[in-house]
């Protein structure tokens, strides 16, 4: 089997798409779910949360953000080159329903993967509008495609650049005073997301949060993807990745990613060591 | 036959130590630790199996393996035909001579065994096995016409491998989906190199493609494809063999601190991830000085003997009852403790504690009494009250036992599973409440051993060759 990519896109700096030709993991692949890919035979299996498919073609769509050693590898490969390994669809679904008005809110990656779950959210007749944060205007990913989806998309920039300047909160406040939401999904770092929850909380609103714990299976098997949930114990990569925002533990999460920093700087030394002697 | 000896002499020969690694050089290395037999130990040892013996070991395998047949072919020197007089029984002899529990089955009814130490079945059982395939005279077993039928086999554990190998014997054209993204199951990623070298692994893996078993790695069955998916596919019965791969935790306070693994974690991240070997390969694991390792199963003198392996201060195991108790093989304990593994028993962790970067530093611990012996005959573990103390450690991993993954049953309608998520089966044919669906190993019973996943993938693959022959034609082209 070989995961050959089709297509490679720079959206911005560090980040990029790419369609990679995976037929099986297409199969029966729903709106918020992931893979985990190993780019090299010596690789860490990294989780990727997708941001469309394509049955008939075989192609996984993804978004990846050059943030260490691995995600730097995979954005430097090129069109024909192939990943290692790609595994998937892992994880529950997004909940989908119909709800009336949704808002979806992207950071980073999660731009992409709400993109399915939009789609999925208008077929089932929902209002749908889009939210994408970003530090600065060069940073804002997806957002054409996102508009065609939506109802409505709305944009925010730390800097201003674009859109609103602040943070996602600030546009979603606007949106709550303006009309009724009866469903909110955040996906992106994980400090907007905390943001969101405490934001629907005492609103009573339905919150879903995609947990990024750091997983090596993905199919429940290890326990790395542990995540505190309403008071238990959770794996991200089974039970989730969606978790209700108001009852995780968004503290532990961000505690847990911080896990192997040391070790992930020394792998990043030495990619950019071989880089450098290329 | 080999008549010279009597069995009176054959009695005097002392057991041959099987020659291994010494603790000090070992602990620096990942390579295995006995190293096998030479072949004069190999054929002194097969001497001291008595002739004319009423060979209650035979009942004592779960296999039920001819054991003083392949034995006497070692004493005749038919090394090769030895390891083929074993394969007949036993798919996996290199694996079981290393890994099976004989001390508590073939060993343990040893006649020889009444007057002193038991043949030692498990290392001529190895010396057989690595013989051949040292030798490169291994053969792809005779193999029926292609019966055109297709079979699928989720999982490629012990028990996986055996059905598929089973089932392409018999003319069937087998497919594997295997979750992980390298064959094995608990052999690849749970048991060390030390104990089982992968190559022993390999090797059999590329046996099975020679006989034209198809092995689809990265497919979770449940996910890529449900069972139901598999036969709109064409696959006429399904044999399920996804082990029972789910950690358990104790439910503690701090138990999701930095630094605390379960034991798959860590033996995955090691063992199939090759931490031991970062930045080369790119998964870390984090070691810190003081490591503490919760429970005395396998799985629990695995993760010692690897944690001692990647240079920590002091390795010690946590034991709620006493080492009479401990369920593990009796010689990894001592492999253990070689090692420099230290051993605190009837001591239960209750909390743990971390530090401001949320990374474990401390164990709370309660010393535990034995009170009376519970329905598994097992005398049941007691806290003492008032008894607590506190361990500075900053790394643990739990090896508490598995559960089974819940993919599978929640993705088939109509699979009947226990309480605990293990398939229900008849365990005359590993039949499930599924038509064409069988299963086998620690599925159906939860974690178990090698040798017993292999003896039922045995039983379900005998059944699924039946069931299809009974079927008068293919279901689909
Ligand atoms: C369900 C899920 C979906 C995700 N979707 C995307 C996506 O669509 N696009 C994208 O760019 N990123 C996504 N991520 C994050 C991505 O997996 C990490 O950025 C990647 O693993 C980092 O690896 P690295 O070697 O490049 O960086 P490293 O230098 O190893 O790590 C950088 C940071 O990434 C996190 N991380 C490291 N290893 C892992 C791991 N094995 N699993 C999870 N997180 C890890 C840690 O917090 C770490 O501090 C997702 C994560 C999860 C759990
Ligand atoms: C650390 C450790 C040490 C052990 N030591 C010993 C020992 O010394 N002696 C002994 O006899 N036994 C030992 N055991 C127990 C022994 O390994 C198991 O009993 C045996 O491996 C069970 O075999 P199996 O084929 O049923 O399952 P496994 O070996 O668990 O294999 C199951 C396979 O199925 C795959 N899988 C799971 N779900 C899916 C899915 N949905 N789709 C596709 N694939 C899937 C898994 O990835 C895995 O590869 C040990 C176990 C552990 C964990
Ligand atoms: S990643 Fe291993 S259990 Fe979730």
């Amino acid at each position: 089997m070989s995961y050959k990519i089709m297509e490679k896109v720079e959206l911005a700096p560090n980040t990029v798409m790419m369609q990679v030709h995976a037929p099986l993991a297409t199969r029966k692949m729903q709106p918020g779910q992931f893979i985990i890919v190993r780019v090299t035979p010596n690789g860490e299996r990294i989780p990727l949360s997708i941001s469309g498919w394509d049955m008939n073609k075989g192609t996984v769509r993804i978004i990846v953000q050059a943030v260490g050693r691995t995600s730097a590898e995979l954005i430097n490969l090129r069109v024909g080159d192939s990943l290692t390994d790609v595994v998937g669809p892992l994880g529950q679904p997004s909940h989908l329903d119909k709800y009336g008005t949704c808002v979806l809110i992207g950071g980073g990656y999660g731009t992409g993967a709400i993109i399915p779950i939009a789609k999925d959210l208008k077929a089932r007749g929902n209002k749908v509008i889009g939210i994408i944060g970003a530090r600065t205007k060069e940073l804002v990913l997806m957002e054409n495609e996102l508009r065609t989806i939506c109802d409505k998309v709305e944009v925010s920039t730390n800097d201003g650049s674009q859109g609103v300047k602040g943070l996602v909160t600030d546009v979603l406040t606007e949106i709550l005073k303006q009309e009724p939401v009866h469903m909110v999904t955040a996906i992106g770092p994980v400090p907007m997301m905390k943001a969101v929850s405490e934001m629907t909380r005492p609103l009573n609103i339905k919150t879903y949060v995609s947990l990024n714990a750091i997983m090596v299976d993905g199919t429940g098997m290890c326990g790395s993807c542990r995540v505190e949930v309403g008071g238990t114990t959770k794996f991200a990569c089974i039970d989730g990745p969606d978790f209700d925002g108001h009852q995780v533990n968004f503290g532990e999460l961000v505690n847990r990613q911080k896990m192997y920093i040391p070790y992930e700087k020394k792998a990043m030394e030495l990619h950019l060591c071989k880089e450098k002697n290329l | 036959m080999s008549g010279e000896i009597s069995n009176k002499d054959r009695m005097q020969i002392p057991i041959q130590d099987m020659p291994e690694q010494e603790p000090a050089v070992r602990v620096r290395n990942f390579t295995e630790v006995p190293t096998g037999y030479p072949e004069v130990y190999a054929l002194t040892e097969s001497k001291r199996c008595l002739d004319g013996c009423k060979a209650p070991c035979i009942k004592g395998c779960p296999v039920g393996i001819d054991i003083p047949a392949f034995i006497k072919k070692i004493e005749e020197r038919d090394f090769i035909g030895a390891a083929r007089s074993l394969k007949k029984y036993n798919l996996l002899p290199a694996i079981c001579g290393r890994v099976c529990p004989q001390q508590d089955q073939c060993e343990l009814v040893c006649v020889v065994a009444k007057k002193g130490a038991s043949v030692a079945i498990g290392r001529l059982e190895r010396f057989a096995a690595d013989y051949e395939r040292m030798s490169g005279l291994i053969e792809i077993p005779e193999m029926a016409p292609p019966t055109g039928r297709k079979i699928a086999i989720v999982g490629s554990g012990p028990a996986g491998l055996t059905g598929a190998s089973e089932l392409a014997r018999l003319g069937h054209k087998v497919t594997i989906f295997e979750a992980l993204h390298r064959p094995g199951g608990v052999l690849v990623y749970g048991i060390p190199r030390f104990r089982l070298p992968i190559d022993v692994i390999d090797t059999e893996i590329e046996m099975l493609k020679k006989m034209g078993v198809e092995i689809i790695c990265n497919a979770v069955i449940g996910k890529t494809l449900t069972v139901d998916d598999l036969f709109a596919e064409g696959y006429e019965a399904v044999l399920i063999g996804t082990g029972a791969g789910l950690p358990y935790f104790m439910n503690i306070p701090g138990e999701n601190l930095c630094g605390i693994y379960s034991a798959n974690e860590f033996l995955t991240r090691v063992n199939l991830m090759r931490a031991d070997l970062f930045p080369e390969s790119l998964t870390p694991v984090f070691l810190g000085k003081r490591v503490a390792i919760i429970g005395a199963g396998d799985t629990a003198m695995d993760a010692a003997r690897t944690s001692a392996r990647l240079k920590p201060e002091k390795v010690t195991v946590y034991y709620r009852r006493s080492r009479e108790e401990a369920p593990c093989l009796p010689r990894e304990m001592e492999h253990a403790e070689q090692e420099g593994v230290g051993f605190k028993f009837l001591t239960n962790p209750v909390r743990f504690i971390g530090d401001d970067n949320y990374f474990v530093n401390g164990m709370q611990c309660i010393k535990m009494e034995l009170g009376e012996p519970d329905a598994s005959g097992r005398r049941s573990p007691k806290p003492i009250p008032g008894s607590e103390f506190i361990e500075e450690i900053d790394t643990v991993v739990m090896a508490l036992g598995f559960g089974v993954n819940p993919i599978i049953k929640e993705t088939t309608p109509g699979l009947e599973t226990n309480k605990k998520g293990i398939i229900i089966v008849d365990p005359a044919t590993g039949k499930t409440s599924r038509e064409g669906v069988y299963a086998a190993g620690d599925i159906i019973t939860g974690g178990a051993t090698v040798i017993k996943a292999m003896g039922q993938a045995k039983v379900a693959s005998k059944a699924i060759h039946e069931y299809i022959l009974s079927k008068s034609t293919r279901v689909t082209a």
